[in-house]
Order: structure tokens, then C-alpha cells, then sequence
């Protein structure tokens, strides 16, 4: 008999790209000085952290990879291409290789059908994979050296409310989760969304020039400090009943779902979160944010405490 | 001096709304909607042709950017390009060319009147689907180079007009003619689950019934009424973008309501309304309605975001000071305008003079340049003794001045604002003055003042005095 497949970690992974820009990768074209070093240390941190468990994939949720008619996976199993940003080309253009676990995302898919969602596979090879699972991804396991899942970003918040968005999104979570159980596989939860998400829309001349960093407001701050405390406290229900405010008020990019989408794939976890980092980008709070299943497992009692 | 007539002069000979979907493009034959807007576009493709433009200018609500404006200036984009959400549809394979100087220009243009703009051109940067299929449908030989600019998605009403004014400034800059195109559906609103193309319908009525209302509009030539209804749609018909697109459409076109409308084709796709419209200048106008909405000329949005305080340095103010409004900018006030084609002034002043926008004409009368012989006869003779006379002809030769000194500031009779209209016999002379008037003003709609007064200063029964709005 197979060993069940597990989700060993689940991470609130954002996605901007000056954290790749800064970081200098070979495979970006941009060069940086500097930059957003405390996400780029907090994502050292999460790679610390995950350096203690194998495992198989990484499946991300990505904001940036928008769709209407259902939830997509990509269903082809190598990319390789150029990632430009189309917001901000001048910081990412990146040259990526990667493979896709397409088996595990067709079990994906067919779970989250048999939740009663619409699914579809991504078969066309000239895709391009988009940039916010890339720079997720990359953050996460710059080596490359574990194959992916993409799951898009429906839109269902927008289309309906932010009410129907959520439900779609933990019967999404949960359906992953079970794909993974049946798989056998040991994976990685990248959910890729920002907390706060209001730009600024106009950038500094030198990109990294930190002293232009800040939060947009105010509001969005606190915003962002009561779910991070949230999420410290393990207290996932109560940050789930606050989700429609929280994405109205602090414009939160949660609204793409992926936040949500984690929180059901790992049952609405009552463990402390970890928080590696939270930091500002172009006036968006992120923060890199870790759950670990192996906190929620009941602590062994002492030898001296057993009967 | 009067300034030389171009022969093929600037600006926009005609504007284009169509869809950015890609299923006209790849899929047209599964549906009779999109092969109807296929064939709507094809038709729009021979309007393209027929403009003998220098270039198409598109917005594309599918192209979204939050660092103000994008303005695509790589001269040669070329990729293999597949849609995100209809990736099944196929590939489109593309090459392109894009007027990089005009795209310097439009940034420019956008600077200047306070916005933030920047042009992009890298090898691999991902033109969006809508400008892609847009391209391709309506210039399929790759004739004519494009500009393409991004929808900012932050951007309010007031930043997406002054957008479209600097494409207008800089047509005007670079003394080229564009077809301008906004790519974007009308309601948006798309079925969630796959569906049967041939079944093909809007997505509920209220977004049928919304979409026919602007189109309606639209086919009457009242482009500046839709986007003053914009507001409205989104908040019913789930708009696309709210609308931002037709926002810009406005502005570039000069915002009003005179154009010969043509609504090519009308359909679903997917669920959203797609539309492919003409709209071609016109000398009449259909009735505007009342204009609710506000007008802006430069954008003074959240631009000050970057800096934490009020002011750069050390020490940092326990309270933020709100930024210093921006000086308030001389009038832009230019050389006295003298027009070769009008009689010359019996005093000292000019036929106009500009102060911004507006052009302040003197009051002129029907004499004719060079000759000062008066159409219709004088009102007297040389020894003061009343003669008869055609109101008529003199209100017309009065027309026929107003044009010549309009011309030469570089404006057009369908440029006035006001009129202030002055009869030495308003009982005798009213109706033949009023008819005339009819004939040339009917269309503009300025706002007029009719008065009665004993005198003029040379042999005539008519003189008119004239405002004008006329960007440089």
C-alpha cells in the first residue's frame, strides 16, 4: 500500500517582482544594488525553514494568472520562455525553465470537478507561464529542481461577490488537498497574494531606492497587523470570517482567492502561522508567512506524564 | 499672416470601438455572432483604408498598468502569443510595428499635462490579447505602424480624459493622422462555465437592454453622451473596465456629439456584448444632452505619493503638510492673430487673439478682404441716404469672415462656443439673419446673443462677435 501523499508546508508566498529584481538572479535581465531586503531575508528564512522536510512539488496559486470560465491548471509538461512583466518590465524579464507535475494537476482538477467546480487543463505549449507563480516559485526553490502546479486565479470574487470567491476557494483548497492525499506525493503550498494591495502609480527613478518605501496608508497597515496577528494566533476561522471586510477596506489582493485557497487546503489550520517578514512594495503590504502542518499534530506527553 | 491650409490636415478622420476577445480572430466559424463581428471588423478594415491614416491609436483595457501609463514603443514586437483564458482557441503568432517617435510624443504629450507616463519597448514584453486581435483584424496587411497605450487601473474619469486629450496633443505635435481605437467590450459580464458557441447569448438582459441604449447613441454619432453615461453603465451592465476606454475614445475625438455613427456589428461573446462601431467626424451634431459630468485639462491625482512628508530632507514634519497645489499657469496667451482672408480692421486691433484655448474674435461684419465691397449692398450710401440691402447675403459673407480668421488661428467654424450677433434692424433684418445662421450653426449649437443696436462703424446691417474653443 502507497504512503498518502501530505502537504508538508504551506506558505502565504507574494509575488512582487522587485524581490527577483533585487536579488539578481542570473536568469532576470535587470540588475539591482539592493532592495526590499526584509522579504528577500524573510524568503531566506522560509527556505531555511523548508531545508528540514522533502518534498515532491511545489503547487502555487497564482493572482496573476487570471480566468473567468472556471479554475485552470497547467496541463503541459515543460515551459520554457520569457517572462516579461507587463506592469513593470523594466524590473522583471526573466528567462525560465520548469517542469509541471501534470499528473498531480489533473487529480487536481478532477477533485475540484467532483467539488462541483469548472476546471480545465492548460494544454497549449506556447503558453506563458505568468509571472507571479514564477517569481513565487523562484523565491521559494530558486534551483528549480521540483516540479510545479499553477492553478489560476478565477474570478469569482468580482464576478459574484467577495461570498461566492471565498467558498469556491476552500472547496478548491480542500479538493487540492485531497488530490495530494490520493497522489502520494509530498508537497508545497505556495499561496501567492500580497495583504494589503494599493500601489503607488508612480515609481521612484531608482527602483530600489528604499527611502521612497513605504505603506500606501495608514489603514492598510493595521489591516495588515491584525491578520498577520491573526495568523500567529492560529485563529484562521476568525481571519476568514474578516476576509470580505478585510479585502474591501485594504483593497487586499486576497481577493484573487489564493490566501483562502491554502487556508482550505490545509483544513483551516488552529497552529500558529510563522511569520518570516512582512514588508512594503510600491505601498502594498506582503508578507512571507509559513504554516507547518507538524505543529497541529498533538505533542507526544513526557514518559513521566503517561499512566 | 494666415497660416497655409494643409492639404491633409491632423487629427482623427475616424474613431473605432471593437472587442478584444480573440474569438472573431480564431474562432469565428463556431459561432454566427463572431463571425458577424469578424465580418464587422473586416468591414471596419476597409474604413481603416479609406482614412488614409498614418497610424492606428489604440487603448486597450486588456493591457493594465498601475505605474501611470504605458506607451508600447518597441518598433517591431513579435512573439507567439496565447491568451490566458481562451489558450484553447489556439496561438496567435504576431509581428508587428509601432511608431516609436509618435509613442515619445504621446509621452510627452501625457507629461505635460501631468501625468505619469512612460514608454516600454523590450524584446518579449506581453502585448495583451485585445491590442493583438485589434492589430490583426482591423489592419490585416500590417499597413499602417500602431500606438498603443495601457489602461491604468486605478485610473478615474478625470486621468483617463486628460489621457485622451494628450493623444490629441500629440496628433497635433506630430501633425499625424490616426485612427484611433478603443479595444473593449461593452458589459463584461462572462458565463462561467464553458458554453455552446452556437448558443451563444448576452449574459442577461439587463446587459442587453444597457448595451443597446449606448448603442444606440453611438449609431446617432453621440460619443461625448455615452461617455457621460459611463458611470451608469458600470454600475448596471458590469462594464468593461467602467467604460475607461470610451472615456478616452472622448477625449481624443474632442468630446462632443458630432459624428456620422455606424454600428457595424452587435453580439455576444461568451456572455459579454461585443461591438464593433464606427464614428466619423461629421459638420452636424445629434442634440447633446446635458453634460453632468466635469472636464479636466491636466491631471493633479495622487502623484505626491512617493515622498513620506511634505518635502524632501531630515527632519521629518509631525505632521504631514497636504502638497502645494501646483502654480496656477499663466494664460498661455499667443501673437494676435491678423487673417489675410478677412477685411481689415477699422481700428486698432486684431481679427483674434488666443488665451489658451479659447480664441476671442473682434466683431466682424461681411466686407470683403481687400476690396471692403459689402454682399448684399451697404445699408447707405456715401451721402448717408438708407438704401435697400440683403440681410441675407451679408449675414452669409459675415459667416464666410468669421471662417477666414478661424482658419487662420488654426480653428474651424464648428470650434465656436458663442455668438454675439449685432443687427442695426432687428424687425426688418431678424428672420433673414436667423435663417442663414440656421444653416451654418444648427449643427454647432454655441450659445448666442442677438442684439439690436443703431450703429455699426462702416455701411453694414450685421456683425458678429465670436468665442472659440481651439487647442493648439
Amino acid at each position: 500500500m502507497s504512503t498518502p501523499g501530505s502537504i508538508v508546508a504551506g506558505f502565504l508566498a507574494p509575488h512582487p517582482p522587485h524581490l527577483v529584481y533585487a536579488d539578481n538572479p542570473p536568469q532576470n535581465e535587470p540588475r539591482a544594488e539592493c532592495g526590499w531586503e526584509e522579504l528577500r531575508w524573510g524568503y531566506e528564512r522560509a527556505r531555511r525553514s523548508l531545508s528540514d522536510r522533502d518534498f515532491d512539488v511545489i503547487v502555487v496559486h497564482s493572482p496573476h494568472w487570471k480566468t473567468r470560465v472556471g479554475h485552470h491548471l497547467l496541463g503541459v509538461e515543460r515551459f520554457q520562455g520569457l517572462s516579461v512583466d507587463p506592469i513593470f518590465p523594466n524590473l522583471f524579464r526573466y528567462h525560465y525553465d520548469l517542469r509541471v507535475d501534470v499528473p498531480l494537476a489533473e487529480a487536481i482538477a478532477a477533485q475540484a470537478t467532483e467539488a462541483g467546480l469548472t476546471t480545465q487543463l492548460m494544454r497549449n505549449p506556447h503558453f506563458r507561464v505568468d509571472y507571479g507563480a514564477i517569481i513565487a516559485c523562484h523565491m521559494l526553490r530558486p534551483q528549480w529542481d521540483k516540479p510545479i502546479v499553477v492553478i489560476s486565479s478565477n474570478s469569482a470574487y468580482y464576478d459574484f461577490s467577495n461570498e461566492v470567491g471565498e467558498a469556491q476557494m476552500l472547496a478548491l483548497g480542500e479538493a487540492t488537498r485531497r488530490a495530494i492525499e490520493a497522489s502520494g506525493r509530498r508537497a508545497v503550498l505556495a499561496a501567492s497574494n500580497s495583504l494589503s494591495h494599493r500601489h503607488f502609480t508612480v515609481e521612484p527613478a531608482i527602483p530600489e531606492d528604499m527611502t521612497h518605501e513605504h505603506i500606501y496608508h495608514h489603514g492598510q497597515y493595521l489591516w495588515d497587523m491584525r491578520v498577520l496577528d491573526l495568523m500567529r494566533r492560529g485563529q484562521t476561522r476568525q481571519l476568514l470570517g474578516l476576509m470580505p471586510d478585510f479585502i474591501e477596506q485594504a483593497t487586499s489582493e486576497c481577493k484573487e482567492g489564493s490566501l483562502t485557497w491554502l487556508l482550505g487546503a490545509l483544513g483551516l489550520p488552529g497552529y500558529p502561522a510563522e511569520v518570516h517578514a512582512y514588508g512594503t512594495v510600491i505601498g502594498t503590504g506582503n508578507a512571507v508567512v509559513e504554516w507547518d502542518p507538524r505543529r497541529a499534530a498533538p505533542a507526544t506527553p513526557p514518559p513521566e506524564a503517561r499512566p | 499672416m494666415t497660416s497655409p491650409t494643409p492639404a491633409r490636415p491632423a487629427g482623427l478622420p475616424l474613431g473605432l470601438i471593437v472587442p478584444g476577445k480573440p474569438h472573431p480572430l480564431l474562432a469565428a466559424d463556431r459561432s454566427p455572432h463572431w463571425a458577424a463581428l469578424r465580418d464587422a471588423f473586416a468591414v471596419a478594415a476597409q474604413r481603416v483604408r479609406q482614412a488614409d491614416a498614418d497610424l492606428l491609436l489604440l487603448y486597450s483595457t486588456q493591457w493594465l498598468s498601475v505605474i501611470g501609463h504605458q506607451i508600447q514603443a518597441d518598433p517591431n514586437p513579435e512573439w507567439v502569443h496565447v491568451d490566458q483564458e481562451w489558450h484553447d482557441l489556439g496561438a496567435i503568432p504576431y509581428a508587428f510595428r509601432m511608431d516609436a517617435a509618435f509613442a515619445d510624443a504621446y509621452q510627452q504629450a501625457a507629461t505635460a499635462r501631468g501625468l505619469h507616463a512612460r514608454t516600454v519597448a523590450y524584446r518579449g514584453f506581453p502585448i495583451d490579447t485585445g491590442t493583438i486581435v485589434a492589430l490583426k483584424l482591423l489592419d490585416p496587411e500590417g499597413r499602417l505602424p500602431a500606438c498603443v497605450v495601457s489602461c491604468n487601473m486605478y485610473a478615474d474619469r478625470a486621468e483617463t480624459l486628460v489621457l485622451g486629450k494628450a493623444a490629441a496633443d500629440a496628433l497635433q505635435a506630430t501633425g499625424k493622422r490616426a485612427v484611433a481605437v478603443a479595444v473593449t467590450s461593452l458589459s463584461n459580464r462572462v458565463f462561467p462555465e464553458p458554453i455552446d458557441p452556437a448558443a451563444d447569448r448576452l449574459s442577461s438582459l439587463q446587459d442587453d437592454e444597457w448595451n443597446r441604449k449606448l448603442l444606440e447613441f453611438l449609431g446617432q454619432g453621440r460619443l461625448e453622451d455615452v461617455s457621460q453615461l459611463a458611470r451608469d453603465f458600470s454600475r448596471q451592465a458590469h462594464a468593461d473596465q467602467k467604460l475607461k476606454a470610451i472615456w478616452w475614445l472622448g477625449a481624443v475625438m474632442g468630446q462632443h456629439n458630432r459624428y456620422e455613427g455606424d454600428v457595424l456589428a452587435y453580439g455576444p461573446i461568451c456572455g459579454t456584448g461585443a461591438a464593433v462601431v464606427a464614428l466619423k467626424p461629421a459638420a452636424k451634431a445629434a442634440a447633446a444632452k446635458e453634460f453632468d459630468e466635469e472636464d479636466v485639462e491636466v491631471f493633479r491625482g495622487d502623484r505626491s505619493v512617493l515622498t513620506p512628508a511634505a518635502g524632501e530632507g531630515p527632519a521629518p514634519q509631525p505632521t504631514p503638510a497636504p502638497p502645494s497645489p501646483p502654480p496656477k499657469p499663466a494664460p498661455a496667451t499667443s501673437a494676435p492673430v491678423m487673417a489675410a482672408g478677412a477685411p481689415a480692421p477699422v481700428g486698432a486691433y486684431p481679427h483674434a487673439r488666443r488665451v489658451g484655448d479659447l480664441l476671442y474674435l473682434s466683431g466682424v461684419g461681411p466686407r470683403q478682404a481687400g476690396t471692403n465691397a459689402i454682399p448684399g449692398g451697404p445699408i447707405r450710401d456715401p451721402d448717408g441716404a438708407p438704401r435697400d440691402y440683403d440681410a441675407a447675403a451679408q449675414t452669409r459673407a459675415t459667416i464666410e469672415n468669421v471662417k477666414a480668421i478661424l482658419q487662420a488661428a488654426g480653428a474651424r467654424l464648428e470650434d465656436v462656443i458663442d455668438v454675439t450677433a449685432f443687427l442695426v434692424d432687428m424687425d426688418r433684418d431678424f428672420a433673414a439673419y436667423n435663417a442663414v445662421y440656421a444653416e451654418h450653426f444648427s449643427g454647432i449649437q454655441a450659445t448666442r446673443t442677438t442684439l439690436a443696436v443703431t450703429a455699426l462703424p462702416t455701411p453694414i446691417a450685421v456683425e458678429l462677435k465670436v468665442i472659440a474653443v481651439a487647442p493648439k
